[in-house]
């Protein structure tokens, strides 16, 4: 096990800047997310660490080592990849021992090693099938036990459950948090679901156009997120946003349609003051928005009669529809809170969670 | 289904199962004749009406091939044959990697490798014939030997190209985190991946090679004549050069046979793989 430390590392694709000057610092044990859309860079940045990418300029230390000139397997690392990447003509004991006999790991080990590790998977009466005889979370597992037989410094997950079905997806998520907690080992995994983000993660290292957005505790990004970007990316349904001006006289958020919100006392504070009228982004998160108590609202919570436009039941939940400052806006409310489109109801916007954004550097303010 | 149905099928495989009988015996009849020429004697073969099979079979016409000598010529064929194919099979699936792999000489380099092949041989066969009584390399080994290694070069690394463009690229990624080299990757990941495209590749190179005739009459005189030239050497007013030829057509097709016997299932693997290379 080893910690990982990158520093102001950059790389092209052509004229394409893919990695624009990441640092990072992993410590040792620790499950580290690397999120972000398509294109965003992580996956680059997980085979930079691998050494199958060259990179352009930086350094990557593993256990304090510089590895920027060593091949894949000087640096004592293991790797899953999206599409498994079993080899076709040996079996599920095979395919597991592959990397323990490529390192002249002895026999009666190899046999040790794998048989402790397809019992730990539940994939132990699979050893003798070749792949093309085990179904998708089958060769998952075998992917996930050929990178943990080993004991390497660093495993890497690129992607590991994008090729599975949302039933499988939840239980190797549960699989390999487990196998984490378990193993205690250092591990970087790259995915574009923020679920998978939220749920796994230590860190979480939100990435966008080859930078590093904001990292932090999945929560810590929840709850403070940085920018907008960071703020729509983690959640489900999203953050609303709504385009409003924050009234530094009443301490009001003034939407387009004339409603105000009013923001708690303590905010205002820090946002308004001597800045005078200025325009922000009001981002609510649904479950922020709920049907208001009969008995008064608590401090900081502001009533708006709401009709609504849309209802999405999901079971536990309704999601809810309405218009606000000239969006859409979703709230998350209890199942029978509202039943058809077209009802009026009074909601409690929570202002004390919600996050004001400065529209010309898209930066959370408040 | 009714009775006529079931009948219109029965009728339906009766000539399919005709027409094929007829295919077969039209395509293997001449090699049938042509064995069976082997064991005749010079009146067997020159009887009318003809004979279709010998009286007994006697290996007289094969027992003069080896007492002349002239059999050794099959020997030479197999030597220069086997060796070029391995020699071009290794050179080129090199090659072939570094092109699939590393992009090596850009995209085009491939096309201008398999342009080689399209020159007619006889158009270079005059300048090679020169070069080498230049070098002393007529009618040696070596000789015939680097020359098909050359020849065949180019179609090896086209072929294996496509075979190795195949192979995920992600399994090559995978050996090398998991602690090999690029030289154990190519041996433990892309030869057992690319077996069936290895062994039809080097089939049809073998049988290239040995096939080949228009640069082993030019380059070869007595030392290292493959049996392709001489085959043609027993041409000529003596009656009983039928038998000779055929004895010594049987002695060369044999090997060719045992190779695609043994090797039939990668062949047809390897070529339908290639077909299906976009």
């Amino acid at each position: 096990m080893a910690d990982l430390r990158i520093t102001g590392l950059h790389k092209h694709f052509g004229n394409v800047h893919a990695v624009r000057g990441v640092d990072l610092q992993i410590a040792d044990g620790e499950f580290t997310v690397l999120v972000g859309q398509s294109g965003c860079g992580k996956s680059t940045l997980l085979r930079a660490i691998a050494g199958l990418e060259d990179i352009d300029a930086g350094t990557i230390a593993i256990g304090g080592n510089v590895v920027n000139d060593d091949p894949p397997h000087r640096r004592d690392i293991a790797m899953v990849f999206q599409n498994y990447a079993l080899y076709p003509y040996m079996t599920v004991f095979e395919n597991i021992a592959f990397g323990l006999r490529a390192r002249g790991t002895p026999g009666a080990e190899v046999q040790t090693k794998v048989q402790q590790t397809a019992r730990l998977l539940a994939i132990d009466h699979l050893l003798a099938r070749h792949p093309r005889q085990l179904s998708g979370g089958q060769l998952q597992r075998v992917a996930i036990g050929r990178a943990i037989v080993r004991d390497a410094r660093l495993y890497l997950f690129d992607e590991p459950l994008s090729n599975l079905d949302a039933q499988l997806r939840d239980e190797m998520r549960g699989e390999i948090k487990r196998l984490h907690q378990e193993l205690n080992k250092t591990m970087v995994y790259v995915t574009h679901d923020q679920i998978e983000a939220m749920t796994m993660a230590d860190r979480i290292v939100l990435m966008r156009d080859g930078r590093v957005e904001q990292q932090g505790a999945p929560l810590d990004l929840y709850e403070r997120p940085a920018t907008r970007y960071v703020a729509g990316f983690l959640g489900s349904p999203p953050m609303n946003f709504i385009e409003a001006t924050l009234s530094s006289r009443d301490g009001g958020v003034h939407l387009s349609d004339g409603s105000v919100l009013e923001l708690p006392a303590a905010r205002l504070q820090r946002v308004g003051d001597g800045h005078g009228d200025r325009a922000v982004v009001l981002g609510v998160r649904p479950e922020h928005i709920s049907r208001a108590a009969v008995n008064g609202l608590r401090p900081g919570v502001v009533a708006h009669l709401a009709q609504i436009n849309l209802v999405q039941p999901t079971g536990a939940r309704t999601y809810a529809t309405f218009g606000l400052g000239g969006t859409a806006v979703v709230a998350e409310l209890q199942a029978h809170d509202v039943s058809q489109p077209g009802e009026r109801v009074e909601l409690a916007i929570d202002m004390n969670r919600a996050v004001l954004i400065d529209p010309s550097t898209e930066r959370v303010i408040s | 289904m009714s009775a006529f149905h079931v009948r219109r099928r029965r009728v339906a495989v009766v000539w399919r199962t005709l027409a094929a009988i007829a295919l077969t015996v039209f395509f293997l009849f001449p090699i049938y004749w042509l064995f069976m020429i082997s064991f005749k004697t010079a009146e067997e073969i020159f009887a009318f009406p003809p004979r279709w099979w010998p009286s007994r079979l006697q290996f007289d016409n094969y027992a003069v091939l080896f007492k002349d000598g002239d059999a050794t010529t099959v020997w030479n064929s197999l030597v220069i044959a086997s060796a070029s194919t391995v020699l071009a099979m290794v050179l080129g699936t090199l090659c072939a990697y570094s092109l699939a792999r590393f992009r090596t000489g850009g995209e085009h380099l491939s096309n201008w490798i398999i342009s080689q092949r399209m020159v007619p041989p006889i158009a270079v066969v005059f300048p090679i014939f020169l070069i080498y009584v230049l070098f002393g390399w007529v009618d040696t080994y070596l000789g015939l030997i680097l020359l098909y290694t050359a020849f065949n070069l180019p179609y090896v690394i086209w072929m294996m190209r496509g075979y190795i463009l195949d192979i995920p690229i992600s399994l090559e990624e995978a050996a090398r985190v998991d602690g090999c080299t690029r030289w154990q990757v190519l041996w433990k990941v892309v030869f057992p991946m690319a077996r069936a495209g290895l062994f039809a590749t080097a089939i049809l190179t073998f049988v290239f090679a040995w096939n080949e005739f228009l640069f082993a009459l030019v380059l070869t005189r007595t030392e290292v004549t493959t049996y392709t030239v001489q085959v043609t050497h027993y041409f000529g007013g003596q009656s009983g050069f039928w038998a000779k030829i055929s004895a010594m057509s049987v002695l060369g097709t044999l090997p060719i046979f045992v190779v695609v016997a043994f090797m039939q299932r990668y062949l047809v693997r390897g070529i339908s793989l290639g077909a299906v290379k976009g």
